[in-house]
Formats: C-alpha cells, sequence, structure tokens
C-alpha cells in the first residue's frame, strides 16, 4: 500500500474540484434568483474552446481565461433574455443553451480538435509550504484559480447570508412579489445574477482547459461536469460553504477509478465507480423534479418559475 | 358631531381654507382592456384618521388604492400629498412619499425572520448586514407603535394575524405615514381583527392616516372615521362622522339595491333521514382527525357545523363525499351505504359537494365553465359539449355569473363568480338527483351580492326538498341559515343547538373549546 496515493488523491479531489465550484456556485447565483439554467454543460464547453482559442493566440494564459469567462457571460444573457424578460420555460431554454453551447464549441473547436494546449496556468509555489507532508501536497499545490474558487465561495456565503444585496437575492428566489413590492426590480436582480452564474461558470470552463487539459476534445473536455456541477448544488442545499466540501467530495469520486487503477484494486470494476458521480447526479436531478422534496431540501421557492406582477 | 351626503362626486372638491389633506386624489380615471375600472373618482384622507373604501369586488377600490401607492398610474387625475402635486410611477415613490400598502396576500419571505423582512429593500440599510442590530432597532419600532413582535421568529411559523403585523411594522419602519391596508381582516379570524382595530387605533392616536378597504360592512362601520363607498368604479356616497353610518344604508350604496341577509329557517315540514352519520372515526398520520361523530340531516333541512378552521371540517366533509375512508364507522346517503365505495359512487346516491378550496378541489382552474360543468355530468366515451351548452348559458343567467359565456376559463372569474359556478354545477344536478348537498364556506370572501344569491339558492335547495349540511367558519352565516347547528371541536361534536334559538355567545365558546353543555352525548 502506498500512502503517497491517496494523498494525491485528496490532492487531485481538491484540484478536480475548481471547475465544479464555478460551475456550481454560478448555478447557485443563478437558482438563488429563482432562475433554473440548466446550461452550465453547454457553457463550460463553449468556454472551454473559447479560452483555449484565445490563449493560443494571444500566448497569454490570462488573456484565455478573462475571454472565456466573457464568452460563458455572453452565453447565459440569451437565457436571461428568455427566461426572464420573456419569461419562456427555463428548462426549455437551458436545454437550449446546452445545445447551442455544444454546437457552438464544435463548429469553433474544429480546427483545434486534438490541438495540446501550450499556454498552461502554473500551480502557485509556496516555497517550503509545498514540502510539509499531506498537508502540502493537498492545500499548497494548486493553481491562483482553485484558491479563487474557494475563497468565492466563503465570499458567496457571506454575502448570500449578511449583505444587503444578498438579503435581495435570496428573497428575489424565494418570493419575488415581495421584492417587487418593495419596489426592487425583480427582472434586473435576475439577470444580473444569470449572468454573474455565467461568468462563473465560462470561469470554470476555462480552467479545465488551460490547466487540466492537456488538448483540446470536443467529445472529453467537460464529460458531463456541467451536469454534476448543477446536482452539488442540489446536495448543498443551495448553500455556499457545503458546496465546497460537495465539490472535494465529488472530486474524488471523480479521481477515484484512477486511484484505484493505481492501486490495483480491481475488486470493483472501474466502470462502475466511474459511473459513481453520474448515478449521484441523476438522483439530485430527479429530487429537483419533485417540488415538494426541494423545498424541504432548501430549494429557493420560485425556482424556475417566471415571475408576473399581478394585474387584474 | 355627524353628517350623511349622499351626493356622487362631481369634479375635484377641495375642503375650502382648511388645511390641506395629508393624501388626496382627484378625477381619478383608470382602464383596464374592457373595465372603466376607476370613473372621475375623488378620494382624501388627513392625519390621523380611518378613511374607508367600501365597495364590492370589482368596485375599483383596491384600483383606487393601488394607484394611491404607485402600483398602478392613473390614465387622468392627480395626486396630492398635504397639498402639494406627486407623481407615484413606482411603490418605491410611494413609500419616498411615505405612502405604504398593507396587501391582502401578505408580501412576506416565508423562511425570513421577521426583522430580515422588515428591512428588506429598505434604503438606509447598510451593505453589510447586521443581525443584532437590525433585530433592535426593528423591535424598537414595533414597540413604539404598540405592536410587539419578535423579530428573530421566522415568518412561516408565525399566525396569519402575525404575519399582518410584520406587514404593518414593516411599512412604519420604512416611516409610512399613510397606510393602506387591503382587505385586512378578511383572512383573520374574530379575535385577530379585534387585535388589528386595536392596533389601528393606536396608529391614528400617532397620527397615522388609515386607508382602510374592505366589503365587510359591520367592521367598516366599526373602524371608520369617513366612509367612500365605490360601485362600478364610481364614487356613489360618502358618510362622514364616526359611527353614523349604518350597515343597511351603506349595502345599498354599495351594491345599488336593498340586501336582504335575513335569517333563513326551513320553511317546510322536513321529510326523512338522507344523511346517516354513524361513529364516524379518523386517524390520520396518527393523529385522531375526527372523532365518534354521529348524526343525521333530513330532506328539506339545513344543519351547520360550525368551528374553527381545522377542527377536522374538511376531513368531515371529504369523508361525506367518499374523498376519505373513515378509520372506524359509517355513512349513508339515502338509505344506501357510502362508506369506503368512493368519490363516484357518492355522487350516484345524490351527492353534491362543494368543497372548501374552489379552484383546485372544486373546479379545474385551466378548464372553461362548460368544461368544468361536464365533469360532473358525461360519464360517456365521447363528450357531447354541444348538448350541454343552452344550459350551461341558463345557469349563468340564472346564477348572475359575470362571464363572457359558458367557454370563459375557471382560472379567470373572480372568487365570487367560480364560487357560483361551483354551486350551479353541483346543484343543478348531475347524473342523479341531487339528495344530499354539502357545502364548505360558501360565501368565504364574496362581497354581499354575491352571498345574497349564494344564501337564497341555498335557502331554495332547502325548499326544493334536498338535505344541507353547511359547514363554515362564518358563524352569522351558520346562525341565519341552519336549521340546526352542531360546533366542531378537535374533530368531536362538542355542541347542538336548534339554528332558531341559538345563542352568539354559547356557540362561539363552544367552538373555542369551552363547552360542557350537550357535549356528553356525542362524545
Amino acid at each position: 500500500m502506498n500512502d503517497n496515493i491517496w494523498i494525491l488523491a485528496i490532492a487531485n479531489s481538491v484540484t478536480l474540484a475548481t471547475t465544479l465550484m464555478f460551475g456550481s456556485l454560478g448555478a447557485l447565483f443563478t437558482e438563488r434568483a429563482g432562475v433554473l439554467n440548466l446550461g452550465v454543460e453547454g457553457v463550460l464547453l463553449s468556454s472551454a474552446i473559447s479560452s483555449f482559442l484565445a490563449a493560443d493566440a494571444s500566448g497569454s494564459v490570462w488573456v484565455g481565461l478573462a475571454v472565456g469567462a466573457i464568452v460563458g457571460a455572453l452565453l447565459t444573457c440569451i437565457h436571461a433574455g428568455l427566461a426572464v424578460i420573456l419569461r419562456a420555460n427555463q428548462i426549455v431554454s437551458g436545454l437550449a443553451l446546452v445545445i447551442f453551447g455544444t454546437g457552438l464549441a464544435n463548429f469553433l473547436g474544429k480546427p483545434a480538435e486534438g490541438k495540446d494546449v501550450v499556454t498552461k496556468l502554473k500551480p502557485i509555489t509556496f516555497g517550503p509550504l509545498t514540502d510539509i507532508p499531506i498537508l502540502g501536497p493537498v492545500l499548497f499545490k494548486h493553481d491562483i484559480i482553485t484558491y479563487l474558487a474557494i475563497a468565492l465561495a466563503i465570499g458567496a456565503s457571506w454575502y448570500l447570508f449578511r449583505s444587503r444585496p444578498g438579503l435581495e437575492l435570496r428573497a428575489t428566489g424565494d418570493d419575488p412579489a415581495t421584492v417587487d413590492a418593495q419596489g426592487l426590480s425583480v427582472a434586473n436582480i435576475r439577470i444580473r445574477y444569470t449572468v454573474f452564474g455565467g461568468l462563473l461558470m465560462g470561469l470554470g470552463g476555462s480552467w479545465l482547459m488551460l490547466a487540466q487539459s492537456a488538448a483540446w476534445h470536443q467529445s472529453a473536455t467537460t464529460n458531463g461536469i456541467g451536469w454534476i456541477a448543477l446536482a452539488l448544488v442540489v446536495f448543498a442545499g443551495w448553500r455556499p460553504m457545503r458546496l465546497i466540501f460537495g465539490a472535494v467530495l465529488f472530486g474524488f469520486t471523480l479521481q477515484l477509478p484512477f486511484t484505484l487503477q493505481a492501486e490495483q484494486i480491481d475488486a470493483i470494476s472501474a466502470d462502475y465507480t466511474k459511473m459513481l458521480p453520474y448515478v449521484a447526479t441523476l438522483v439530485a436531478l430527479v429530487a429537483l423534479s419533485r417540488p415538494s422534496r426541494v423545498n424541504a431540501l432548501g430549494a429557493p421557492r420560485a425556482l424556475g418559475t417566471p415571475f408576473v406582477r399581478d394585474e387584474r | 358631531m355627524s353628517s350623511t351626503s349622499h351626493e356622487v362626486a362631481q369634479g375635484p372638491h377641495h375642503s375650502g381654507g382648511a388645511a390641506p389633506s395629508a393624501l388626496s386624489a382627484h378625477s381619478i380615471v383608470k382602464r383596464f382592456p374592457g373595465v372603466l375600472a376607476n370613473d372621475n373618482v375623488n378620494f382624501d384622507i388627513n392625519a390621523g384618521e380611518v378613511h374607508t373604501l367600501l365597495g364590492e369586488n370589482g368596485a375599483g377600490k383596491s384600483t383606487l388604492a393601488a394607484m394611491l401607492c404607485g402600483l398602478y398610474q392613473p390614465d387622468s387625475g392627480y395626486i396630492l400629498r398635504n397639498g402639494e402635486r406627486i407623481s407615484l410611477p413606482s411603490p418605491r415613490a410611494g413609500l419616498q412619499h411615505g405612502i405604504a400598502m398593507v396587501h391582502q396576500h401578505f408580501k412576506l419571505v416565508e423562511r425570513f425572520s421577521v426583522a430580515e423582512n422588515v428591512v428588506l429593500g429598505s434604503r438606509d440599510l447598510n451593505f453589510r448586514i447586521d443581525r443584532n442590530t437590525i433585530d433592535e432597532k426593528v423591535a424598537a419600532v414595533a414597540e413604539s407603535y404598540g405592536l410587539p413582535i419578535d423579530p428573530t421568529a421566522v415568518v412561516g411559523e408565525l399566525s396569519v394575524g402575525q404575519r399582518q403585523r410584520v406587514e404593518i411594522v414593516k411599512a412604519l419602519y420604512q416611516g409610512a405615514e399613510i397606510l393602506l391596508l387591503d382587505e385586512p381582516t378578511a383572512v383573520l379570524v374574530p379575535a385577530e381583527v379585534e387585535k388589528l382595530f386595536e392596533n389601528v387605533r393606536a396608529m391614528t392616536a400617532a397620527g397615522k392616516s388609515i386607508v382602510f378597504i374592505s366589503h365587510k360592512l359591520g367592521e367598516v362601520v366599526e373602524i371608520s372615521d369617513r366612509v367612500t363607498v365605490l360601485r362600478n368604479g364610481q364614487v356613489t356616497g360618502h358618510v362622514t362622522g364616526k359611527g353614523s353610518a349604518n350597515t343597511k344604508e351603506l349595502a345599498k350604496l354599495m351594491v345599488g339595491r336593498d340586501i336582504d341577509l335575513a335569517p333563513q329557517r326551513a320553511s317546510h315540514p322536513i321529510g326523512h333521514e338522507i344523511l346517516q352519520i354513524r361513529d364516524v372515526s379518523l386517524t390520520l398520520n396518527g393523529v385522531d382527525v375526527l372523532s365518534n361523530i354521529s348524526f343525521n340531516v333530513h330532506a328539506g333541512e339545513m344543519v351547520g357545523i360550525a368551528g374553527v378552521a381545522g377542527n377536522g371540517q374538511r376531513e368531515l366533509a371529504d369523508t361525506i363525499a367518499g374523498l376519505i375512508s373513515p378509520t372506524s364507522g359509517s355513512v349513508s346517503i339515502g338509505g344506501a351505504m357510502s362508506t369506503d365505495k368512493g368519490p363516484i359512487h357518492a355522487r350516484e346516491l345524490g351527492l353534491a359537494y362543494v368543497p372548501e378550496d374552489r379552484l383546485g378541489v372544486g373546479l379545474v382552474p385551466s378548464m372553461s365553465i362548460l368544461d368544468n360543468l361536464l365533469l360532473t355530468r358525461d360519464r360517456d366515451f365521447v363528450v357531447d359539449r354541444a348538448s350541454l351548452q343552452p344550459e350551461a348559458s341558463r345557469l349563468i343567467d340564472q346564477y348572475e355569473i359575470k362571464a363572457n359565456g359558458p367557454e370563459h376559463v375557471a382560472r379567470k372569474l373572480s372568487g365570487g363568480n367560480a364560487q357560483k359556478v361551483l354551486l350551479a354545477r353541483e346543484l343543478s344536478g348531475g347524473r342523479t338527483a341531487t339528495k344530499l348537498l354539502v357545502v364548505c364556506s360558501p360565501t368565504r370572501g364574496l362581497d354581499v351580492g354575491a352571498i345574497e344569491t349564494v344564501r337564497r339558492v341555498l335557502d331554495d335547495a332547502r325548499s326544493a326538498g334536498q338535505a344541507i349540511l353547511l359547514i363554515s367558519e362564518d358563524l352569522d352565516e351558520i346562525l341565519s341559515l341552519s336549521d340546526r347547528v352542531f360546533v366542531i371541536y378537535r374533530g368531536a361534536i362538542v355542541h347542538e343547538t336548534p339554528g332558531e334559538t341559538a345563542d352568539l355567545a354559547t356557540v362561539g365558546a363552544a367552538m373555542a373549546g369551552l363547552s360542557s353543555t350537550t357535549s356528553e352525548g356525542h362524545n
């Protein structure tokens, strides 16, 4: 038995959690405003290829990240427009975003298919801290974006529960009519957080590309992480702090098959362990379809419901 | 000092010379597609005054209030605040002028604490929220108007009366000088209404103005300094001076004709037993909802069941209707056992059922009046809509249902009209002639004109020899219609009295569980 491989596994879990944290934080902000955006997967893919192309062309990883984030925000503008302004069915609009985002990535990525990621994001060096046994690799071997994800989650928790705009955000997701009666614009708040959510998702997709992937592959870059991110929001009960732990846990299950393979543990077939996060996602998405149960979990009451002011 | 005048207001009328009104609206006109909701309406209120807007549903009082607080904009006319012209493009603007609306359907976030709800949307709130500070501030404001409330309580766990208090505290916290209370008593039980009125008096004593919107005559007379009556969007009368208004006169101004809500009893001798309930008990999730209920209802008789909501009334009605099977005991309709046989069987035995939940259990909201009628008529595979068309039109006329014809969608009906459709369907007979009618809260939320119609319809059904079980929280209604009155408390019948000689105080006490009289025989 090699102890190191398990420490490495935990360190990898934290790394893998980064995209999940961005994706699900984006979804969490969106859903807290009462908008359901199922298009995470499409946004991740489009922003991933955009960031890759931008980084490749400019030679700067930061330009890549910025372009990816902006593409994410722009894409969710479509969803915001359909779901908030036109009050379309949010599930349909979200699924359309998945299809559109995937198609866009396919189109943009055609010339780059299989191309290596040259401009990559490097981990921060903490000097001697990295060499601390166990803690070193788990905590001090990541890049800035991973730390940003954790900081954002903590900040989001404070923002939601301890700030005035956070109060207004939560109220919008729970009871938009109340917010409207206070003279605040429900549409404005919803659009703002939906697009901000898209920005975060875009950053997550870019990071996945520029820090994690060896090369661009249309079919293998995101691997359904967008769907897992949606499920993670449910598991976290729409609370950012729980989301950090949830993301690491999902990250762990995502890398588990590889660790087990390396350890040559084959009591359980790798096919089953690979399924694990997706099965958990399915369970969460099924739960999301039952309003009463979702309410008990802490879902925003008005999630997925377009707001229409009572007219007589 | 009181004076009564019935002049239909023409054009703006200024109270000459004296200090300007705290708020006044002049020549307000507001149109909605197909309706003239406010037709040249004038209204004014002074500081420290309760001025009531009285009118039936759809008379335009809520529309006027919505314009006074900035929710809607008038098509023409203007609004003055302390004599100065103001425009109110949004509720936020209304608040800035010290005008706040307490909505009938509370605008509160149930998951939030009282304090969070009160400060939500407040302009002076810092970016960072410190719970202790807001809790203290909210408690202090509430206390200063004699409206004590726990700022840390979660709103979802409060009673309706307490939630209303939170709404009022919220308005006061935001600096409201003029509070518009939209049908504030519609959701309250009598004791809470008293409490509300105390609060209203405390607020007027502190110089606040209260615009009280209601269609309940008794309470209007009790609380108002002045009353403005609206009908079909027009002002039909003003009554000035506390206590000078009388309900009969107001009702006439409001409806446009004399209203008769006098008690009605069975005019024909009662017949044989139609509904027989024997020792019905019901346990749901380990809780005894009904215990050993036994009584009969005869043909041509109306039996009223009084009780505070949640004492088993709905379950009793659902049990009779065959929607719930009792844990023990039996129900028979017209001599045939109906227990455990389901709702269709009960209907085949001659049951008609008007449930408490009109749009939901009673009617299918998204379907037309015609299709809703068809629900209890036609059980053939192929639906014959055409043949029901004339009857649907006839029922719409007979019950004075305000609708654009049989194809009008149920969801778009007002509460009163939805209730009339439901009554029309249930009383006009389904596949079998109606023998037993079970009605729950038939007039809740209806205006006076509709209440009169519904009562007449029920009385006619009784005269036609149907057995009627009337289940209602409205004690007045029970006492003025029923031939026999039962009081239900915690799932048991605790009091029985003839309707004619029923005493309000005794029945009220039994509803509160303070009965000791005739209960033994039933337990």
